[in-house]
């Protein structure tokens, strides 16, 4: 165990405790519960270290700690207090039964880095706001999507419009669409395939790859193969799990980039992006956990901001006002404009960077694109299309 | 004879009198490691002065030299415009940006972003008098005309800190518009202005109260309010006038600062960030951050004179008549 780790466990340990014995006596602070999932495989040392991008690179309780730190000056001056916890569970039943013992120890929001249906669990567990700072299913925020579920993380259909503006920008209008064999693979696959019907792009050849050495397998396997014998501008890999796509630019039949999970990545944040201040919160990040801060760990900060807004809001409670004080806040995310959350399915607005890893390519939404009320909802479900059919 | 030809060169001319004074703007850029010399009169690029690296805020200190901050050097470079040459080295602690000086010039206060710090530095010797804890992410510094107070913003805490100078505490919070950047006095320093990035405001602070009093806030035909991010700003001196650039909407806003209306709005370059007005307030100096450029704008017309390109990511301009 490392020293931080060690450290972490420690801390860990000192919240537990905590939770045991209630909350400590603050002056009324707002009281927040992480959920995590234990033993979380993302967070394999091994996975890890590989930084597939779009895939997290620490716990989020880093980033929502970060968000305190910097809140610490406003809190302090509006006399008002953030307290969290952290609690690990193993299963959704287990996520549901931690959401209600939290809602009854007094806390006041629900922060969840969980999968989809964990994440559902806990919603209907609670009568609480839920800031979901894991996933991007569109599924959340479509058909499952629910009155208190809010999203941090772009989601998948937020991310491949942003890719498909950018394409179309550059003209590349003619795709070729490889995907994983996972069922998620498959879902993000369809949403691909909206995207880019919404922006006029077109699927020359869609095929399915497979991540293997065995030499009967090769047509689904070998990157020269899977991409021979089509004429594209640009390669669209769908790999959830990140191997295969990680080896496919440069090793394709013609000189095209690839796009989608590996070349040029749409994320809600990368440590290399210059603009609106956005370096100091990356060093911040980096100087305290001594790692690069993800779009994952970006989700976790602004989530920590969105507590931070909701207690400076009514630092005495009670707890309705502030829910409706985080339903309503203007975030400041370092990318450029305030943040907001969408009325019709409590995702959160925002740009989306487009990265090839070394630094950010481009933003979206792209130039020159209109919208009738917000830009930036020119990225993902739009009202009109009513997906979400819960009232808010 | 000669007085009838002295009447056709003022006509003819685009302004008179004071105004052709001879004198030279200095530009600071992010990624060149050295300011952008422009002969004010022909509007020309005369050369560049080699200085620190990552300069930000610059401005002319009471004995007429030249101070630039240097955020990747942790220090300021004090440039003689005479010589053209730098003369000394300030440590400004980590990561400056912005800065001011005490009235007698003696003392530097800067924000140091990162610590999230504001800073009283020596400056003759570089020493650190004083450090004081704000808000993440200083950005604005401004010190008050008697030198009691300085006001130093908050991108983050969304606040102006008023620091009071002689005990070196925050001795007020004053909450704004959401990442509030750069401020100047109006009114005999009665008011203090407040740009808002993200709000697309300026709030205007009672000095006497330390209470916002008002906030005006800017609309621009077919802009979207997102793309109206106010940073720069400087008033006229008898505090009739304020002028605001707004970012991202690529204009400066003329204000009417007794009526608190916008009077005009002057198409400049891409991302107007910081800018300055001369002495005769006949022409205003506009930086724009993304189109690396410097644009004058002739304030009596409200219409742009001539754009200037300059170095990488230009930041603050100077002007030394």
């Amino acid at each position: 165990m490392t020293g931080r780790a060690q450290m972490r466990a420690a801390a860990s340990a000192v919240l537990l405790a905590m939770g045991l014995a209630g909350w400590p006596t603050a002056a009324s602070p707002l009281n927040a519960t992480l959920l995590l999932r234990a033993d979380d495989s993302r967070l394999d040392r091994s996975r890890v270290e590989r930084a597939y991008l779009g895939h997290p690179g620490g716990p989020a309780a880093d980033g929502l700690r970060l968000a305190l730190e910097d809140g610490g000056f406003e809190l302090d001056a509006a006399q008002a207090a953030v307290k969290t916890r952290t609690e690990q569970v193993a299963s959704a039943d287990a996520a549901r039964r931690a959401a209600q013992a939290a809602a009854q120890a007094g806390a006041a929001v629900l922060l969840t880095d969980l999968p989809a249906d964990w994440t559902l669990a806990v919603a209907d567990a609670v009568a609480l706001p839920v800031l979901d700072v894991g996933t991007a299913d569109d599924r959340l925020r479509a058909q499952d999507c629910r009155a208190r579920l809010y999203h941090l993380l772009p989601s998948e259909r937020m991310r491949s419009d942003a890719l498909a503006q950018y394409l179309l920008t550059r003209k590349w209008t003619q795709l070729l669409l490889l995907t994983g064999s996972s069922a998620v693979d498959a879902e993000r696959a369809a949403t691909v395939q909206a995207s880019l019907t919404r922006y006029g792009l077109k699927v020359v050849a869609s095929k399915p790859f497979k991540l293997s050495a065995d030499p009967r397998e090769r047509n689904l396997a070998n990157p020269l193969l899977l991409t021979a014998g089509a004429s594209y501008d640009a390669v669209w890999v769908v790999d959830s799990d990140g191997e295969f796509a990680r080896g496919l630019p440069y090793r394709i039949a013609l000189a095209r980039p690839v796009v989608g999970d590996a070349g040029l990545v749409p994320l809600a944040w990368h440590a290399q992006f210059e603009r609106f201040g956005a370096p100091q919160v990356s060093r911040r990040f980096a100087k305290a956990f001594g790692r690069p801060m993800t779009d994952h760990d970006w989700a976790a900060w602004l989530a920590g901001k969105a507590l931070v807004a909701a207690a400076i809001a009514a630092p005495a409670g009670p707890a309705a006002k502030q829910a409706q004080a985080l339903a309503s806040a203007k975030l400041d995310g370092s990318k450029g404009t305030p943040l907001t959350f969408r009325a019709w399915d409590g995702q959160l607005r925002q740009t989306v960077l487009l990265t090839d890893g070394q630094g950010v390519i481009a933003q979206a939404p792209v130039d020159g694109l209109l919208h009738p009320r917000d830009v930036l909802d020119t990225l993902g479900a739009d009202a009109p299309e009513k997906l979400c059919k819960v009232s808010r | 004879m000669s007085r009838g030809l002295g009447w056709i060169v003022c006509l003819g001319a685009v302004a008179c009198g004071p105004v052709l004074a001879q004198g030279r703007a200095y530009v600071s850029s992010e990624k060149d490691n050295a300011l952008t010399v422009i002969d004010t009169t022909s509007m020309a690029v005369t050369g560049t002065i080699a200085s620190c690296k990552r300069g930000r805020h610059i401005q002319r200190m009471p004995d007429g030299l030249l101070m630039v901050a240097c955020t990747d050097s942790n220090a300021a470079d004090v440039i003689d415009p005479a010589s053209g040459k730098s003369v000394r080295r300030v440590p400004l602690g980590q990561e400056p940006e912005a800065f001011d000086l005490s009235p007698d010039g003696k003392t530097i206060y800067v924000s140091n972003e990162d610590e999230a710090e504001a800073s009283f530095v020596d400056a003759a010797t570089g020493k650190v008098l004083k450090s004081i804890k704000v808000g993440q992410e200083p950005e604005g510094v401004k010190a008050s005309a008697d030198g009691r107070s300085l006001y130093v913003t908050s991108e983050v805490a969304g606040m102006v800190h008023v620091i009071d100078v002689a005990s070196a505490t925050v001795v007020k919070n004053i909450k704004v518009g959401q990442r509030p950047r750069r401020m100047a006095f109006v009114a005999g320093g009665t008011e203090l202005w407040v740009t808002n990035e993200l709000s697309a405001s300026v709030s205007i602070i009672d000095t006497a109260t330390q209470r916002v009093k008002d906030t005006i806030t800017f609309e621009v035909k077919g802009a979207r309010k997102e793309d109206i991010t106010p940073v720069g700003i400087t008033a006229a001196a008898d505090g009739k006038r304020v002028f605001v650039a707004l970012g991202r909407a690529n204009r400066v806003a003329f204000i009417d600062a007794p009526a608190r209306k916008v009077t005009d709005q002057v198409l400049v370059g891409k991302r107007a960030w910081n800018l300055v007005l001369d002495k005769a307030e006949a022409r205003l100096w506009v930086v724009n951050g993304l189109s690396d450029d410097v644009t004058v704008v002739d304030v009596a017309a409200a219409k742009a004179l001539k754009s200037i390109p300059v170095g990488r990511v230009p930041y603050g301009v100077a002007l030394v008549e």
